[in-house]
C-alpha cells in the first residue's frame, strides 16, 4: 500500500515537481476558485481561461515553447479580455457575461488559428492540456511566484472583495475600494489560470478551480472552513490524480481534474448541502 | 426639530433622472440639520431617485445638491431592496460589524470595544443571540433589523432610508420606527421614504411631497391634506414620457428666493416655475394658473 502511494513521488524527481506544482496551485488557484463560485462566476473564469489562449499562442509563435514568452502573452491577452469587457459593461447596456462571451469566443477562435499557423498537432495538445509531469525549474518558479502573489493579493483584497461579493451597494456607498476589489480579483484569476496553464493546460486550469470550491462549499458553512476545505480538497485530488496518472499511465492533467470531479460527486451525494439530504428521513428538529 | 438649526442640505433647481428623462424635476429648498422628513408620493414620484441623487449615487443632469461640508462618507444610506446575497456565507455579526467600516477601513480588526458596540446595535433592534446565525436563515423582518444595526454603527450625521418600512410585519416596523426615532433624537437628520400616511402623520414632523415636480413641503399636518394629495396624483399620471426638451433652467435662474423660506411653519407649495414668461413646452392640466398660492 505504501509502495503504491509514496514510491512513485521518492522514486521520480519529474512526480516531486508534479507534486510541488499541484500544491502550489491548489494553495493559489483553489482560493481564487473559491471566489469565483461565490461570485457567481463560475463559468467567467471558464470564459476567461479560453480568452489567454491567443496570447500565449502568439508567444509560442515568436518564440517557440519558451516559458516567458507563452506567460507574458498569457497575462496580457487575459487582461486585455477582462478589461475590454469592463469597459464594454460599463459603457453599453450588454450585460458582463454577454460582452465576456463575446470577447473571449473572439479570442479562443484567434488563439486556436494562431497555434495551427505554426504548430503541429502535438504543440497544440500542450498548449490545451498542459504538462504537469514535464515541470521545469522556471514553470515551477512561474507557478510558486503567482501563488505567492495571489496569497498577498487576497488578504490584502480580503475584506473588501468578500464585501464586494455579498453586498455592492454597500461597499459602493462605504467607500472607493469595489473597482479596486473587482479588477484585483480578475487580475489575479488571470494570473492563476496563466499559472494553471503551464500545469493543466487552458482547458483543464479552471478544473482546479471550481471543483473543490463547488465540492467545499456543500460541507462548509462559513468562509474560513470553505476555503480550507477546498485546498484541502484540492491537494487530495491533485496527489490521487498524480498516482492514477502514474500507474494507469493516463495523462496527468485530466486524471487531477477528474479526481476532483469524484470529491465533487462524493460531495453531492454525501454532504449536507447536497442531493440527498432533502430525501433523507427528517431529523427531529431542536427545541428552539 | 430644531427649527433655527442651519440648512444641513440645500436643493438648487435640482433635477434627477435617467437617460434624460427628468425623475425629479426642478425641485429647490433646504432641509435643516437635524430635520426628520418623510418623503411622500405616488409611485414612480422620483423618491427613490432623490435619495439616490443625495447618496451621491446619481449625477444631476440639472441644477445641484449642497451637502455643505459634509462629505459622502457621512451620508449612511440603505436602498430599497438590498442587494445583499443570502447565500454568502457570513455571520449576521460579520455583516453588521461592517457598519463600522468607517473606523476599520478594509484592514483594521474590531477591538473589544468595537465588537462590544456590534453586539449592542445588535440588542438595539432586537436581534441579540443571533450574532453567529448565517445571513441567509434570517426572514425578511430579521435582516432589515439587521440592516438597521448596520447604520447605526455607520455613526452617520444624515441617514436616508428607501421603504424601509415596506413588506415587514407591524412589530418589526414599531421596533424600527423607535430605532429611527432615537437617531432623530441624537440630532440627526434623516429623509424617508414612506407609502403609509398613518406612520407618516404620528411619527413624521415634517414632509416632502413630490410627483415628479415637488408639490409642497412643509409641517405634516399641512403637506398631507386630500388637495395637495389630490393634485400629486394628478401630476404624476400626466406626465409625459414624450416630452421636448425643458428650458425651465433660464426661467428658474430668475427666482431662488421663495423656496428657500420654509423652516419656519408654513407650508410653501413648491413650483416648478412662474408662469408669465414665454415658453414652448406643454403643461400638465393641473399645472394651471388657478393652482398659484405663493
Amino acid at each position: 500500500m505504501l509502495d503504491l502511494l509514496v514510491t512513485p513521488f521518492t522514486d521520480f524527481a519529474f512526480m516531486r515537481r508534479a507534486l510541488a506544482g499541484c500544491l502550489a496551485l491548489a494553495l493559489g488557484a483553489t482560493p481564487v476558485g473559491v471566489f469565483l463560485l461565490l461570485r457567481r462566476m463560475s463559468l467567467m473564469g471558464d470564459a476567461m481561461s479560453h480568452a489567454i489562449l491567443p496570447g500565449a499562442a502568439l508567444g509560442y509563435l515568436a518564440f517557440g515553447l519558451s516559458l516567458g514568452a507563452m506567460t507574458v502573452g498569457g497575462i496580457v491577452a487575459g487582461l486585455v479580455v477582462v478589461l475590454a469587457a469592463g469597459v464594454v459593461t460599463r459603457a453599453s447596456i450588454l450585460k458582463e457575461d454577454a460582452s465576456l462571451a463575446a470577447f473571449y469566443l473572439l479570442s479562443l477562435a484567434a488563439g486556436v488559428m494562431i497555434v495551427s499557423l505554426r504548430g503541429r498537432n502535438l504543440d497544440l495538445l500542450h498548449v490545451l492540456f498542459g504538462s504537469v509531469l514535464a515541470l521545469d525549474d522556471g514553470s515551477l518558479l512561474l507557478i510558486g511566484g503567482i501563488t505567492t502573489l495571489t496569497l498577498f493579493g487576497l488578504a490584502l483584497l480580503f475584506r473588501p472583495l468578500v464585501l464586494e461579493c455579498f453586498d455592492p451597494a454597500f461597499l459602493r456607498g462605504v467607500s472607493r475600494w469595489s473597482p479596486v476589489a473587482h479588477y484585483g480579483f480578475l487580475a489575479l484569476v488571470v494570473f492563476n489560470l496563466v499559472s494553471g496553464f503551464h500545469a493543466l493546460g487552458t482547458l483543464m486550469a479552471v478544473g482546479i478551480m471550481i471543483l473543490p470550491s463547488a465540492a467545499a462549499r456543500l460541507w462548509a458553512h462559513e468562509l474560513w472552513s470553505l476555503l480550507a476545505l477546498a485546498v484541502a480538497f484540492a491537494l487530495t485530488s491533485s496527489v490521487a490524480g498524480l498516482l492514477l496518472s502514474f500507474h494507469a499511465d493516463v495523462p496527468a492533467g485530466p486524471a487531477i481534474v477528474l479526481m476532483c470531479g469524484l470529491v465533487y460527486f462524493a460531495s453531492l451525494l454525501a454532504a449536507p448541502g447536497g442531493l440527498l439530504a432533502g430525501r433523507l428521513p427528517v431529523r427531529h428538529h431542536l427545541e428552539s | 426639530m430644531h427649527p433655527s438649526a442651519p440648512p444641513l442640505i440645500r436643493f438648487d433647481n435640482l433635477t434627477l433622472g435617467y437617460e434624460r428623462h427628468p425623475a425629479v424635476h426642478h425641485l429647490s429648498g433646504e432641509i435643516r440639520a437635524g430635520a426628520l422628513v418623510a418623503v411622500i408620493g405616488p409611485n414612480g414620484a422620483g423618491k427613490s431617485t432623490l435619495l439616490k441623487g443625495v447618496a451621491g449615487e446619481l449625477r444631476p443632469i440639472g441644477g445641484h445638491i449642497d451637502l455643505g461640508t459634509l462629505t459622502r462618507s457621512a451620508v449612511a444610506y440603505m436602498p430599497q431592496r438590498s442587494e445583499i446575497d443570502p447565500s454568502f456565507p457570513v455571520s449576521v455579526f460579520e455583516v453588521v460589524a461592517m457598519g463600522l467600516w468607517r473606523e476599520l477601513g478594509a484592514f483594521g480588526g474590531l477591538n473589544r470595544k468595537q465588537r462590544e458596540r456590534v453586539r449592542a446595535a445588535l440588542t438595539a433592534v432586537g436581534m441579540a443571540g443571533f450574532e453567529s446565525r448565517p445571513i441567509g436563515s434570517l426572514s425578511g423582518g430579521q435582516l432589515q433589523r439587521a440592516r438597521f444595526a448596520r447604520l447605526m454603527l455607520q455613526n452617520a450625521p444624515l441617514i436616508l432610508l428607501d421603504e424601509p418600512f415596506a413588506a415587514i410585519d407591524s412589530r418589526t416596523v414599531e421596533d424600527l420606527i423607535r430605532v429611527m426615532l432615537g437617531w432623530h433624537a441624537e440630532g440627526r437628520t434623516i429623509l424617508t421614504v414612506v407609502h403609509d400616511f398613518d406612520q407618516v402623520r404620528r411619527h413624521f414632523p415634517t414632509c416632502l411631497l413630490l410627483a415628479r415636480e415637488p408639490v409642497a413641503f412643509g409641517p405634516t399636518a399641512q403637506v398631507l391634506t386630500d388637495t395637495l394629495l389630490a393634485r400629486a396624483r394628478r401630476l404624476s399620471e400626466a406626465f409625459d414620457e414624450d416630452a421636448p426638451e425643458c428650458h425651465r433652467e433660464d426661467a428658474d435662474a430668475e427666482r431662488s428666493g421663495p423656496a428657500g423660506n420654509h423652516g419656519g411653519g408654513q407650508v410653501v407649495q413648491l413650483r416648478g416655475h412662474r408662469h408669465g414668461h414665454p415658453h414652448d413646452h406643454p403643461h400638465a392640466p393641473p399645472h394651471d394658473h388657478s393652482g398659484h398660492r405663493h
